[in-house]
């Protein structure tokens, strides 16, 4: 068997010496070409989680409604009524800035297959996007391909694309970062684990033909800086096709549902390979498999090639020898391709045929458990990693044109252009449309439940580079804010973690301390990790990206009806700020706006902040609020022009309490913890009255066409259809 | 026998893949392009090729808003 | 009464509009393979991309077997509503004049847009008010309208054009603001936007529940005698709003 492979071949796949050495000890022998490449990507960082699998521990994982934690396809947290809500976040960075278009749709084709994999049907997609200003040609080029995609399979396959954010910074733009979440439902009763079992059992192969799709692509291209030789490791790209997928999925739910599968897994990274052995290890069996029995886009795939062949579209099952005609019947009527390819052993191997002849005979644990987990050696960075962003706003620039930059500044406008190009209605679920309020919100109604889940994408990487372990609270904050802002309690949370090289000390500093920061959040606001994705080495020529965690958090409300928009509902209605809000320019976007990066941002009070998070939450759940929206990029004088605009109606407020250390501060201080709510004065001076210790302040009065500020020395004054002409106008202008 | 079907936008229907294409070439410096029009192609082994053109008219083109050529590349 | 909602491989909005059936009446899903339509009313070809939209959309799908018992359906006066790629699958099938093709945008395009009832008396539309503005998402990247200026004029003269975008609002460049056009013995209905999507007030709006009233209605007027359904009256009307 050849592969290929020169004098040290594990190296050019991506193993040091130390762990080959390893790999022979485990196998007592040296591997053959096909062992190699399988051990390469099984012990690469994107399978193997080297570098942060023990930082990941940090993560609390543990709580009452955790249904599946870490580890499985997807985490699961039960919502009542029988049902699981299933989700997950992952990263497709490398392959979306090869092909921004196909990256993306690929991206969400695999998180789909992951919710599925597990008996839950796909309701939800979100994503969460990063690229370079959108001066440069080629960050354009990547959005506009990226957004596509990402709708091109989510709208043909019939899964709502509900929410998502993106930011534009100068480091993303040679990595740019597409991480897709999906959210499904399931019946408890009907999940289905990854877990192989019972010796004598089929594998079963489902859906698209093998070829030779990123072949070495998981740990060449997860593994490796996109260096200056980056053209010489492109992989072929692969192409998705939602067709196939979507009848995959709707024939592996309906295998799922009529109880006819012992064991489901998708095949992502590392293809069959990955997913056998991961089936293989949770099960506590062996499998042997016969590569000569799958099925082929084109003739000739070596052995080596069909076990790691990331070829997209495809579920690996097991199957009980007595259901076999059954489960191809299902697959027949779906047009679904099933191939018997092998069967679950008991000798704890992952065995390899071809035909007859056995071509590769591997230990699962030795796969799957034991490749070496590395310490990371982190260290504070002594001078700034990150140049400052380019100058676009003099630091004397008024108020009113420092407002007019900040809402059409691409970060922070309406992301409509892209949210347009997605199916957000299919299913029938879709309570809150994305941009109508802080979070989505889809009703469980179609599913046989009751009250509705909520569901939001967070994490900006800009405020974590000014302070890793604070930001990342505050992304973790802003999620539960956007859920408590429509009345839901968080459930669980996956996160992905897009960073540059861990193995530089500061890049392990800022993991560290990024962890640190999300783990200290989660446990103050009682939310578990349940599943998540790593994404390292997001580097090149250009430097590290910003450390981006992004976090994806889903909660439960009662009533979807009472979910808050974003934006103020009617004339009169009297507004006020809820939380712990202490503005601070340090990260604010007004100061990247005036080319600044900040170090450190001001400590969080935790307690405060959930006690805050809790407050607002009830105070929609009870009808007292009539709209919610949380103060994010560009501080209050953007949320309040946001809901200004989202409602159609202007609004008079006076933030002269909070302009006691500047009014700048006070008009577009950012930090965490503020929310912008109105209602009827009479429910507003309720929740005056029972707020307690979370702070409340009385901002104004909804009504007029324009948003009048009064920050005590200044005022400013803003028509309602110019602030929406700029900041509907700011991204498509910028994409002409 | 291996036929090539060309299937392009009729003449006189709006076509804004070719216009976006039209517009795009001269901003790379490609002057004098006029009248682009984005279509597809379809290749095929048949043992008949005289019906193709049946084919085209059923399934491969919509003879509504596009036309189509069909030419034979291999004996 | 009961309606028929065509499933294809690729059909998204299937179950979206089974439900929105139900509103109204009993209804069951019909599979591509088959040819049986299971004594239905009325069927509804739904939104998706049957078959992938390989081709072109709704190329493949109109020669799926069960749209050759569509297709005998609706000659003998059946009525069938194709929404989104189910109007595509029916301008392929010929059931319906004309053609969709790439949004001007090239970009799909998911939005709630208005549309001007053209004709109140037509069995898809008999529970609406003439220029009655109704309020229905549109969701689709090959929308629009396309046909001979010769068979446009036709369409109009004989009363076809049932559903127009507000004036400003047209999402793709359909020609003439079209939305939605009928066959000319008005028995075959397609429509871009999604009345599916819009028959629950917590999901946006219930204009689209209009569609289906209609239908059901005109059922039952039929089931009167042809002189009630011809008449297309209000008091055939089985309810407004949300139901």
């Amino acid at each position: 068997m050849s592969g290929g492979l020169t004098s040290s071949p594990h190296r050019e796949l991506g193993l040091t010496d130390r762990e080959y050495e390893r790999i022979v000890a485990r196998l007592g022998r040296e591997p053959n070409g096909l062992e190699l490449a399988v051990f390469s990507l099984m012990w690469s960082e994107h399978c193997a989680y080297k570098h942060s699998k023990k930082l990941l521990r940090r993560l609390p994982t543990e709580g009452a409604r955790v249904v599946m934690g870490p580890g499985e396809n997807a985490g699961a947290v039960d919502v009542g009524d029988g049902l699981v809500a299933a989700f997950k976040v992952e990263s497709h960075n490398h392959p979306s800035a090869v092909e921004p278009f196909q990256g993306a749709a690929t991206g969400v084709g695999g998180i789909l297959r992951d919710v599925f994999a597990i008996g839950a049907r796909p309701i939800a997609i979100l994503d969460s996007l990063r690229f370079g200003e959108l001066d440069s040609a080629r960050s354009r080029y990547l959005l506009a391909g990226a957004v596509s995609g990402i709708g091109h399979y989510g709208n043909s396959i019939g899964v709502a694309t509900v929410g998502g954010e993106i930011y534009f910074e100068g480091p993303y733009e040679q990595n740019c970062l597409v991480n897709a979440m999906c959210l499904g439902l399931a019946r408890r009763d009907r999940m289905v684990r990854s877990a192989a079992a019972g010796p004598g059992n089929l594998l079963v192969l489902l859906g698209a033909l093998t070829g030779r799709d990123g072949i070495g692509g998981a740990s060449i291209l997860a593994s490796a800086e996109l260096g200056e030789d980056g053209a010489a490791k492109r992989p072929s790209v692969q192409i998705g096709d939602p067709f196939e997928e979507k009848k995959l999925l709707e024939c592996s739910l309906e295998l799922v549902d009529a109880g006819l599968l012992v064991a489901l897994q998708d095949l992502g990274a590392a293809g069959l390979s990955s997913s056998s052995s991961e089936m293989a290890s949770k099960g506590g069996v062996g499998l042997d498999i016969d590569v000569s029995k799958v099925p082929l886009r084109e003739p000739g795939l070596e052995p080596f090639e069909i076990m790691i062949s990331e070829s997209q579209e495809r579920m690996l099952c097991v199957v009980e020898p007595a259901k076999l005609d059954a489960v191809l019947e299902v697959c027949s009527r779906w047009e679904v391709r099933a191939t018997p390819i092998g069967s679950v052993t008991d000798t704890r191997r992952l065995r390899v045929f071809d035909g007859g002849e056995l071509v590769g005979d591997m230990p699962v644990e030795a796969l799957v458990d034991d490749c070496p987990l590395y310490d990371l050696e982190p260290a504070r960075p002594a001078a700034p990693v990150y140049p400052d962003p380019p100058r676009r706003l003099a630091d004397d620039a008024p108020a009113d044109v420092a407002l007019r930059a900040l809402l059409r500044a691409p970060s922070v406008a309406s992301k409509l252009w892209a949210f347009e190009q997605y199916d957000s209605l299919v299913g029938s679920r879709t309570v809150r449309r994305p941009q109508q309020a802080d979070a989505a919100v889809l009703q469980l109604a179609p599913d046989g439940g009751r009250g509705a889940l909520a569901v939001s994408i967070d994490g900006n990487g800009r405020r974590v580079a000014c302070d890793p372990y604070t930001g990342a609270v505050e992304a973790v904050l802003e999620c539960a804010r956007n859920l408590a802002c429509v009345g839901a309690e968080p459930l669980g949370l996956t996160n992905c973690l897009n960073f540059g090289n861990p193995e530089k000390p500061h890049i392990a500093w800022q993991l560290e301390q990024a962890v640190e920061g999300m783990a200290d959040a989660c446990r103050a606001l009682g939310v578990a990790v349940v599943g998540g994705n790593v994404s390292l080495y997001n580097e090149s020529g250009g430097g590290p990206i910003y450390p981006t965690p992004v976090v994806g958090m889903v909660g439960a409300l009662p009533d979807p009806a009472l979910a808050a928009p974003a934006g103020f509902v009617e004339e009169g209605h009297r507004i006020a700020l809820v939380g712990p809000f202490a503005p601070d320019l340090a990260g604010s976007e007004l100061e990247k706006l005036r080319g600044r990066l900040a170090t450190g941002l001001p400590q969080v009070d935790l307690e405060a902040q959930a006690a805050a998070l809790a407050f607002v939450r009830e105070a929609v759940r009870g009808g007292a609020v009539a709209s919610a929206h949380d103060v994010a990029e560009g501080g209050l004088a953007v949320a309040l022009a946001e809901c200004c605009i989202a409602g159609g109606v202007g609004a008079r407020v006076d933030l002269a309490p909070l302009a006691e250390r500047g009014p700048e501060r006070a008009l577009f201080g950012e930090g965490p913890g503020g929310v912008i709510v109105s209602g009827p004065p009479e429910a507003i001076d309720e929740l005056a009255r029972i707020a307690g210790a979370v702070p409340f302040l009385r901002l104004g009065e909804v009504g007029g066409d324009a948003l009048e500020i009064d920050v005590g020395a200044a005022t400013l004054s803003l028509r309602v259809d110019e602030a929406r002409s700029l900041y509907e106008g700011g991204l498509p202008d910028l994409l002409q | 026998m291996r036929a090539r079907v060309l299937i392009r936008p009729k003449e006189g229907i709006l076509d804004p893949q070719g216009q976006a294409v039209e517009r795009a070439l001269p901003a790379l410096g490609f002057d004098g392009v006029a009248n682009v029009h984005v279509g597809r192609m379809v290749e095929l082994d048949v043992d008949d090729v005289s019906r193709v053109g049946e084919m085209c008219e059923r399934l491969l083109a919509n003879p509504l808003i596009e036309e189509y050529e069909i030419l034979v590349v291999e004996r | 009464m009961k309606l028929g909602v065509v499933r294809f491989p690729g059909s998204c909005d299937e179950l979206d509009a089974l439900r929105a059936c139900r509103l109204v009446g009993d209804a069951e899903l019909l599979w591509h393979r088959d040819r049986d339509l299971r004594g239905v009313d009325a069927v509804v070809i739904p939104g998706g991309f049957s078959y992938g939209d390989y081709l072109r959309a709704g190329a493949i799908a109109r020669f799926a077997p069960v749209m050759g018992a569509v297709g005998e359906f609706a000659r003998s006066g059946g009525l069938v509503l194709g929404i989104c790629n189910g109007f595509q699958v029916l301008c392929e099938a010929g059931l319906l004049p004309g053609a969709l093709l790439p949004n001007l945008s090239l970009r799909f395009v998911c939005r709630q847009v208005d549309l001007v009832v053209e004709r109140a008396d037509t069995p898809f539309t008999r529970a609406c008010d003439p220029g009655e503005v109704l309020s229905i998402p549109v969701k689709h990247t090959t929308g629009r309208y396309y046909a001979p200026e010769r068979i446009l004029d036709e369409l109009e003269a004989n009363g076809q054009v049932l559903l127009r975008y507000a004036e400003g609002q047209n999402p793709n460049g359909s020609l003439r603001d079209i939305a939605g056009v009928a066959n000319e013995r008005k028995n075959v209905f397609g429509l871009m936007p999604h009345p599916e999507h819009a028959v629950d007030p917590l999901t946006g709006s219930t204009d689209g529940a209009r569609i289906f009233e209609s239908i059901a209605a005109h059922v039952e007027a039929l089931r009167r005698g042809p002189l009630a359904a011809a008449g297309g009256s209000a008091s055939a009307v089985v309810g407004r709003g949300a139901a």
